[in-house]
């Protein structure tokens, strides 16, 4: 079903093909932006708290890459907010798929992939730069970084959406929407919490998406001493994260409550 | 559908409420009180199939919670609620196959996206067949004159046609039961026309079980074969139209003008029920004789101007509203 409906938005999308590439170009020189400033930092000093290059770019890539496909996926997520305060969210809540598809596919354009090309190109330079003893198990480790690392990021993108069901309502906005005035001043409120939220959420399961799965992939010693077994915990944390943001989301919509006409 | 076990009733409601928790500011500071306000209060009916059902109240009344309820967009705080057969909150996906929603202040279609392609994206959404689809937005297109403003944006549509629209992609995947919020709010006199005809045919032709919310009288009268009046919250009436017209030829309105003004004249079995300097509003009871109660007045009074006419449905309701006629419910 989501593929579906990516595609017809993507159709709609065609009938402005310039504009399109445009904004898939801008959208990846952005994104390549980064990587040009890590190479920088290195052209005057070979390491970085023990690291080289290459192996920084490794974990820029791979964690940008899975953020990158997660955000493909469920970035458009973040929207729930605006369809809460105005009231639109009731027109999705009628059609028989779940309103998380409707959103996440919603104005999905293939431009969204230009986000992806720089995180890969990384990748693809840092990979046969690394020193790294290359086992069977690496080489899988590496996708299945990425593969986890996108779910985790995808489970994050739907807990940050749940809680613009509880934030829309604690500020009021839902209210003061449907009787004006006050709206205003407090959208900015809501939207500071939000990005307050996002930063923390999406900051702390990184270790378990990058770095502790890298320290395995470059045979490294962890500088905090916790177990190896942490460093394949990857899969189990990503199913905690979707099982959370399951729930949460299951109880935000329970307590959507519209807004007055 | 034609699904084994469907129960005989489109909408079963079973004193359905919803409150919403409100928090005010309590005074100054950020110190904030929850007060509880009850927008749909203990709601009982039931719709059967092929019915056409008009849901009737003033503003603020619990209509659109009421219809939030039955599609499943809000839970009940309260009471039991069946349509086609499930829990609408607990079931929203599998009832959204089943029935069509309009909402006439805010439309379902996308903004940006011509009307065309919004249908072939509601089309998705149903996993409706291609050539269903073809057939049905064939038929809709004709019926509701769709044509010259298919390949338009949503946005730079007019409020007619985007209505018309929106009527379109709720049927697309033929539903059993359209429920309507107020579908022919800020229309013209003629997409009013438009709309109201093909809901007409759509349940006469088609036996679409049709539940629409208005304050407006014409959608009823035009329409509507059954009648729930909604006040606060609460069901005021339910039943045919012909026994609200009843309560209408109850009573009727005696307007005197008085040669000069005074207080509000006194004769048996009348009641003034407005003035407005000379002029008086007296309701006159069903039974009472009108010859009669003229020439008492004029035995009494100074009369510049009389004038009798039957109460307007709108006054029927505004007493309804106002708890004037006590309201039996209809047995099932
Ligand atoms: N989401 C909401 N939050 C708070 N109050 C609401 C909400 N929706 C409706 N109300 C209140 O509930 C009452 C009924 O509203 P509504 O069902 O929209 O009435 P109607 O559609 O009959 O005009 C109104 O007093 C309205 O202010
Ligand atoms: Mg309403």
């Amino acid at each position: 079903m989501y593929a579906l409906l990516a595609w017809t938005w993507t159709r709609a999308a065609a009938q402005y093909p310039v504009s399109m590439l445009l904004l898939s170009l801008a959208t990846a020189v952005v994104g390549a932006l980064d990587a040009v400033g890590i190479m920088l930092l290195f052209a005057h000093t070979p390491r970085i708290a023990g690291f080289t290059a290459a192996e920084v770019l490794f974990l820029y890539g791979t964690s940008a890459l899975a953020f990158g496909i997660s955000d493909i996926l469920l970035g458009g997520a973040e929207r729930l907010g605006q369809h809460v305060r105005e009231g639109t969210l009731d027109a999705l809540l009628v059609r028989p798929v779940s309103p998380l598809v409707q959103i996440a596919t919603e104005d999905f354009s293939p431009r969204r992939f230009g986000k992806l090309l720089p995180a890969a190109l990384v990748l693809g330079l840092a990979l046969p730069r690394l020193d790294a003893p290359w086992t069977a198990g690496r080489v899988a480790m590496v996708p299945l970084m990425v593969a986890c690392g996108t779910v985790i990021f995808a489970g994050l993108w739907v807990l940050a959406a749940s809680l613009q069901f509880v934030l829309v309502d604690s500020h009021g906005a839902t209210k003061s929407l449907t009787y004006g005035g006050a709206f205003l001043t407090q959208y900015p409120l809501t939207l500071f919490a939000r990005d307050f939220v996002r930063g923390v959420t999406f900051a702390v399961p990184l270790a378990f998406v990058n770095w502790q799965p890298s320290l395995y992939v470059l045979d490294r010693p962890d500088p905090l001493g916790l177990p190896d077994a942490a460093r394949f915990a990857a899969p189990a944390v990503a199913a905690v994260v979707c099982a959370v943001a399951a729930v949460a989301w299951r109880t935000g919509l329970r307590h959507y409550r519209s807004t007055g006409s | 559908m034609g699904r084994s076990g469907t129960p005989p009733a489109m909408i079963e409601a079973v004193d359905v409420a919803k409150s919403f928790t409100l928090r005010r500011r309590a005074g100054r500071g950020p110190r904030r009180v929850r007060t509880t306000l009850s927008a749909v209060d203990g709601v009982s009916f039931t719709v059967g199939r092929g019915e056409f059902v008009g849901y009737l109240g003033p503003n603020g009344a619990g209509k659109s919670t009421t219809i939030k309820m039955l599609t499943g967009i809000l839970t009940p705080s309260s009471g039991t609620l069946r349509v086609c057969g499930m829990d609408p909150s607990r079931e929203r996906t599998a009832l959204a196959r089943r029935i069509g929603v309009v909402f006439g202040q805010r439309t379902t279609l996308w903004w940006d996206l011509p009307l065309r392609d919004s249908l072939t994206l509601i089309r998705r959404l149903y996993r409706v067949e291609a050539s269903a689809h073809r057939r049905r937005l064939a038929e809709l297109t004709a019926l509701l004159e769709l044509e010259p403003f298919l390949d338009t944006p949503v946005r730079q549509l007019s409020l007619g046609q985007r209505m018309r629209g929106d009527l379109a992609a709720a049927l697309l995947h033929g539903p059993e039961l359209l429920v309507l919020d107020e579908p022919t709010i800020g229309l013209d006199v003629v997409s009013k026309a438009t709309v109201r005809g093909f809901l007409e045919r759509l349940n006469a032709e088609r036996g679409t079980t049709i539940l629409l919310t208005t304050h407006d009288l014409g959608d009823i009268e035009r329409l509507c074969r059954r009648v729930l009046i909604v006040d606060h919250g609460r069901l005021a009436f339910d039943g045919d139209l012909a026994r609200l017209r009843q309560a209408v030829a109850a009573d009727r309105m005696l307007v005197v003008e008085l040669a000069r003004p005074g207080p509000p004249v006194e004769l048996d079995g009348i009641e003034v029920v407005r003035t407005e300097g000379p002029r008086q509003w007296l309701r006159l009871p069903r039974a009472a004789n009108a010859a009669a109660v003229v020439a008492g007045l004029a035995e009494r009074y100074e009369i510049s101007d009389i004038a009798l006419r039957e109460a307007d449905i709108e006054e029927v309701l505004a007493g309804l509203y106002r708890g004037d006629h006590a309201y039996t419910p209809t047995p099932p």
